[in-house]
Formats: structure tokens, sequence, C-alpha cells
């Protein structure tokens, strides 16, 4: 975590203790910047070879490629930060192609003004989080606007991955029969950001779950899981990521409530803000749609290797269906109801 | 989890609805009265537990939906003005006022923030002194004591660029307009837990006496209303009309004194609109004369007079239980979450919101029309 670093910040506090925006200019600022902190932490092609892009062999096969923008408030939350949040949703983007995460590149959009310290400790949380989750960050890119323009700072990821096996992991082959296995607890990034943002006070402390899932996609393919789709839990919550699988699929997914993992505290939470856990955000955890004969392996593999791993369960079921395209669910009380998507964010209700 | 999962436990409610099976004869219809409740319903599908000769209708439990098309355009008006940072709960944001709704002035540059207390309202106006800070104050007699205490800690501290643009609505005279309508469908009321935690019931006493209906005061959970409806039913069953505490774990006769006494002090009873229903004589709190500088209305000189509400919109009709959602033609087609025609197709406790998150599927509807 960002915390953990020892290394002191090697730009000169005294000199600038706050991002300018030459840091960004293309002058000798930024060379300063980009030559003293960030390309010593990355090292590799992006410390060695100066170059404008980078450059690399690959294995035959197919690649997966993706990218995705960060701009939380606050940078530092309970559990992570910006900048193993920017590596941990790249990286679970690759992951859920099947493929294994391998580079990065890192683009910095910085607001004139952050404490040089605080960009300093959001690139050592960025090293450490590529560290953890095994992938290189091999070229990147730093701007600097004006104050006002930004939010602190603001980070573009995008990874490349290889994919080394046959499967072809797609919403479009889920089919009826096939069971939905939710690798953890979940609405804990939610919460937990949700806490920091606006000062609210809970007894316990809610951390974000926030993490790599590529170990445990890796040991799911090494194992023959027969896979059908992955999808991380991202901003819409459990309920969004099942119902775009079940529109793509053209399937009927059958959930069951009780079978969902909310961790005591998360759930307290909900309940006094009025939120569904189903619909609060998750970082680091996922479902996989698998072969019903594979569901017991899958369990286990994601027990031992899944982030929040121990709370995998059985979710759900794909059900041969003559309206196909949604998502129901089988309520505490024993009752079925249709699960819709929101149109927007969840708002705390009045009373 | 304790507190939670007691009161969703599927053994003890199929446990209830035998029970309310064996004691029901013949056709009845109760309203709950809280929109919470009504999501709690529609979400768990209580009502689905119920015998085929149980009706429930939706009441008028759900402030943001109450809340008049004109005071949400005050609030736009008021939150689109450079001076002010304009204060609400979350579930405000997204109701449309005539052109409208809140999310989209903060879009345009308007400082609206949305807070979990009133207090915190305060706290904003403490540290930004040279804005004016405005807190939208609307719901029930549940939310009324934590607005009247920002008011009153506002006045200790010598707050003075804090104001409430009040809404406040009052439960009781709302049901006895729906007992009183000519239309009247209603044989029994749910009464809304929350409000009674606050007032507590004697002021449901003489209305179950003058009309002879059973109130019972309920809590929000599924069992919870399962029990209440069971309640309400036996009684109906046995010729009573009574007032009868099903949430005792949280409601009290008496309800809860010194917070009713904060609420005298700063508020008083006045007329108020409700949105789609029209005027309701005592219906409302409105700050007192000791109070009125806190009073944004008087505050600022504020352009919006009267506005006309959407004439397409039937939720007037669904808030006094007369029409069902689906029975609307514009719902999930010319009214939807994204695109609403009126304010219980976004709020959290809106009937129309309810129907269309957990609903809108062709079975359901025509399980819905069975009924």
């Amino acid at each position: 975590m960002a915390d953990d670093f020892t290394l002191t910040c090697p730009i000169p506090i005294s000199r600038y203790p706050h991002v300018v925006m030459a840091h960004g200019g293309g002058g000798k600022l930024m060379h300063d910047l980009i030559e003293r902190m960030i390309a010593p932490t990355f090292g590799g092609p992006l410390a060695e070879s100066r170059h404008d892009g980078a450059m690399f062999h690959m294995e035959n096969g197919r690649l997966a490629f993706t990218t995705d923008s960060y701009v939380v408030q606050p940078l530092f939350f309970p559990g992570g930060d910006i900048g193993s949040m920017a590596v941990h949703g790249t990286v679970n983007d690759l992951s859920m192609c099947g493929a294994r995460p391998l580079y990065l590149s890192l683009a910095f959009i910085i607001e004139e003004g952050l404490p040089m310290e605080t960009l300093w400790r959001v690139v050592q949380s960025v090293r450490q989080a590529a560290d953890n989750a095994g992938v290189q960050i091999v070229t990147g890119d730093t701007k600097v606007v004006d104050r006002g323009k930004g939010d602190g700072i603001f980070i573009n990821t995008a990874g490349i991955g290889v994919i080394e096996h046959d499967l072809n992991i797609d919403p479009r082959q889920v089919r009826p029969g096939d069971v939905a296995i939710l690798s953890g607890d979940i609405g804990r990034h939610g919460i937990a950001i949700m806490a920091t943002r606006e000062g609210l006070e809970f007894e316990s402390h809610i951390e974000s779950d926030s993490a790599p899932l590529a170990a445990a996609v890796q040991q799911l393919i090494a194992a023959g899981i027969r896979i059908r789709c992955l999808r991380d839990l991202t901003r819409g919550g459990l309920s969004s990521a099942l119902i775009e699988i079940a529109e793509a699929a053209h399937v009927h997914v059958r959930l069951d409530e009780t079978r969902v993992s909310v961790r005591d505290d998360v759930r307290g939470a909900c309940e006094i803000l009025g939120l569904d856990p189903l619909y609060v955000a998750n970082e680091g955890r996922f479902i996989a749609f698998v072969d019903p004969a594979d569901a017991d392996r899958t369990l286990e593999i994601l027990r031992q290797h899944a982030p929040g791993g121990e709370s995998a369960a059985v979710i759900g079921t794909v059900l041969p269906d003559e309206t196909p395209g949604r998502v129901t669910l089988r309520s505490a009380i024993g009752v079925t109801r249709n699960v819709d998507m929101l149109s927007g964010e969840q708002l705390p209700r009045i009373c | 989890m304790r507190f939670i999962d007691e009161y969703r436990d599927p053994e003890a409610a199929r446990h209830f609805a035998e029970a309310l099976r064996r004691i029901t004869t013949r056709p009845w219809t109760l309203m709950e009265v809280c929109g919470g409740q009504t999501h709690a319903i529609v979400k768990f599908g209580v009502d689905d537990l119920l015998p085929p000769e149980i009706t429930l209708l939706h009441g008028p439990g759900c402030p943001v939906c109450v809340t008049p098309v004109e005071l949400i355009d005050r609030a736009l008006e008021l939150a689109a003005r450079p001076e002010v940072i304009f204060t609400s709960f979350g579930d405000m944001l997204r109701v449309p006022g005539s052109g409208t709704d809140l999310l989209s002035v903060k879009a345009a540059g308007g400082d609206v923030r949305m807070v979990y207390s009133p207090l915190d309202a305060v706290k904003i106006a403490q540290k930004n002194p040279d804005r004016q800070v405005v807190f939208f104050a609307v719901g029930f007699e549940t939310t009324a004591p934590a607005n009247a205490m920002a008011v009153y800690q506002a006045r200790r501290l010598g707050v003075e660029n804090f104001s409430l643009l009040v809404s406040h609505v009052l439960v009781p005279p709302a049901i006895e307009a729906i007992l009183s309508s000519p239309e009247r469908r209603v044989d029994g009321f749910l009464a809304a837990g929350h409000v009674c935690t606050v007032v507590g019931f004697s002021e449901y006493e003489p209305l179950a006496t003058r009309y002879q209906v059973p109130f019972v005061v309920t809590g929000f959970e599924p069992l919870d209303i399962l029990q209440g409806v069971y309640m309400a039913v036996k009684q109906l069953e046995e010729g009573r009309a009574e007032v009868e505490n099903q949430y005792s774990r949280a409601v009290q006769r008496q309800g809860n004194l010194p917070a009713q006494q904060l609420v005298a002090e700063v508020f008083e009873v006045v007329p108020r609109k409700w949105r789609g229903i029209g005027e309701i004589a005592h219906s409302g709190l409105g700050l007192r004369p000791e109070y009125a500088a806190y009073d944004a209305e008087r505050r600022f000189d504020l352009a919006t007079g009267p506005v006309d509400e959407s004439s397409e919109c039937i939720s007037g009709l669904v808030l006094q239980g007369l029409k069902k959602p689906h029975e609307c033609p514009a719902f999930g087609t010319r009214c939807t979450p994204e695109q609403p025609l009126g304010a219980t197709m976004v709020s959290n406790e809106g009937a129309c919101a309810a129907y269309y998150r957990y609903r809108r599927t062709p079975q359901s509807v025509t399980q819905e029309d069975a009924n």
C-alpha cells in the first residue's frame, strides 16, 4: 500500500513542494520529474530506452488490449488509492478476457498545485500494485493542467495481455444450465469510498476490496474450468454486470439473494443509507459463468486464490426462458422479482 | 445479521402467510402509508405471499413525491444563484420540477451538495460565511426533528447565512383526506412505523373511531409488514377498528417527547399543497414567526409563482391509492426513471419507481392485473 514506502521523494520538496505547470511543459522540470521520479520507479523499457513508445516481442497467439481512466475521490481511501486502483482496474479487465496481463501504460493528468509528496505516494503505489499483479509499466505520459481544471490527479492506464488458451470467454457463450459464481463478498469498495468522501463514521472500518484478479483467473484457466464468461464488478455493482451478460447472451439469469455474500458492516451501512448492495461498486470481485459440472472445482480455486475468496459462492443459474435478456432474483423470503439496471448512481433515501 | 435476518426469515414468512389465509374470509383493501414500506413490499415480494382476497394500496408517504412542483422550482431557482450553496438529501436531487432537476442545475454550475443530515448543512454554512446555505427541508414527521434541530442550532450558534426551504408534510391529515374521499377504497391502514417513532400513535385513535377503520403501526421489514397485514385483517374480520402497534420494538404510544418539543419550538402547523393531490388543511409544517429569519422563501426574492403540474402524470391518483403505477398509460413508456413525468418515478420511496425497478416483466404485470 502507498503508506508503506520508505524511500523519500527524489524531487527536492524544498524547491517544488507542489506540481507546477512546467512539470508538464516539456522542458527541464518535466524532464527532471520523469528522470528522477517516474523512470527509476518503474525501470525496464520505460527507464532504458527513452523512446516514444515501448517495443517488445510478443508470443504468437491472441492478445487482449484494454484501457480505463481513474478519477476517484478521495485519492487515498481505506484499502487503496487511485494508483493501486489504476493498476487493478486494467489488470482485471484483461483478466476478464481470460488474458495474462503483461504490460501497462500509465498516463497522469495532474492538477497544478498537487503536493509533490502526493504524486510520489501515488507513483509508489502504482509500482507496488504492478509488482503484486505481475505486470510491467512500460510507457507513460505526464500532463499538468491549470489549478481548478482537474481534481488533484487523473490516471489513465491501458494494458496488454496474452491469451494462452483456446477458450472463447465471451458473454455470448453463456447458455442455459450454466452457473454464476461470485468470487467473494460485495459492496466494500463503494461503501469505503462513500464513508471517506462524506465523512460517515461507522463502528467498524470498511476497507475497499480493490485487488488484482489475474492470479485467480489464471488458476481457473490452468485447471481447465470450462469458463463461458468472466466479468469484474465495478461501478454498477453485481446487478449491472449480470444484466449486461444476460442481455448479451440472450439468457435469463436467476439470482439467489441469500447466496450473495455481503459483510455485516457493509450490510449495516447499506441499510442505514437505503442502498442496495447489489448496486454498490466493487474493485476486486468478479462473476464467473461456468459449466455446471465445473462449479465445485471453480469454488475450490476461488476460495484459495481469489481476493475475498473465502466467501465465493454459486449465486445463480442460467434458465431456459422465452423472455431472455433479463435477471430475476429470488428474495430472502422466497419470492421472485425483477432486477433492473439503475439509471444513475444510487442516492441515499430521506427517511 | 441481527435485527435484519430474523425479519426476513422465509419460514416465518410462510407461517404468517398461512395464518393470514386461515383468518381471511372476504376481500379487504389495506393501504400501507409509507413509501419505504411500498418498496419493501415490492422488493421482497411480500404481496405475492398474501391471499388473493387482500389488496395492498400504496399510500402518500413519499416525501419527495408529494413536494409541490413550485417548491422544487423554487429550489432550482435558489440552487442556480451564485451566492447560494444549495443542500439537500440525495433522494431529492433527481426529482423533476416543471423543467429540470437539481442534478442538472449542478451540472450547469449551481453549487448543489448532497448531505446526510441538515446539521451538516449548518456546518457548511459555518465554513462558508460569505455564501448563503439553503437546506431543502422536505419530509414527514420523521425528518422534522432533525430539520428543527438545524434551525435551532443555527440560531444558537449565530449562523446567519443558513436557511430552510420548507416543504414539511404531516401524515394524519393526509390519511383523513383519503378516508373522507367519496372514492375511498381503503378498509384499513398500515401506519408508517418511523413517523410513529417520533409522534406516537394517539393521533390515529380518533380517526379509527370516527371512520371505523383499523390502524396497525407497522415496521419496514418483510415480516413486520406481513404481521401488520395479519393484525389489520384480524381486526377487520372481528369487526374491530382500533389502533394497534406491530412495531413495538421502536414505537411507543406517546412517541419521542423531546423530538416533539423541538419540532413544536421551531415549526407550526400550516396548510400545505401536496403534489398531485392539492392543498390539504393543517397538513404541513412551516417555521414559526420567531424563526422566520431562517425561512429561505422570506430571505430571498423568488420569482417562481404557482406552477401547473404535468397533465399526463397520474401520481396524485397513485399517491391516494386510487390507481396502481402500471395502470398509468405512460408507465414505462413515456415515463421512466430517465425521463420521469412525476416524482413517484424517481424517488427511492415512489411507488412507480418500485414497480418499474422490480416488476417490469410481462409476467408480473399479468399477475398484478389478476389481483
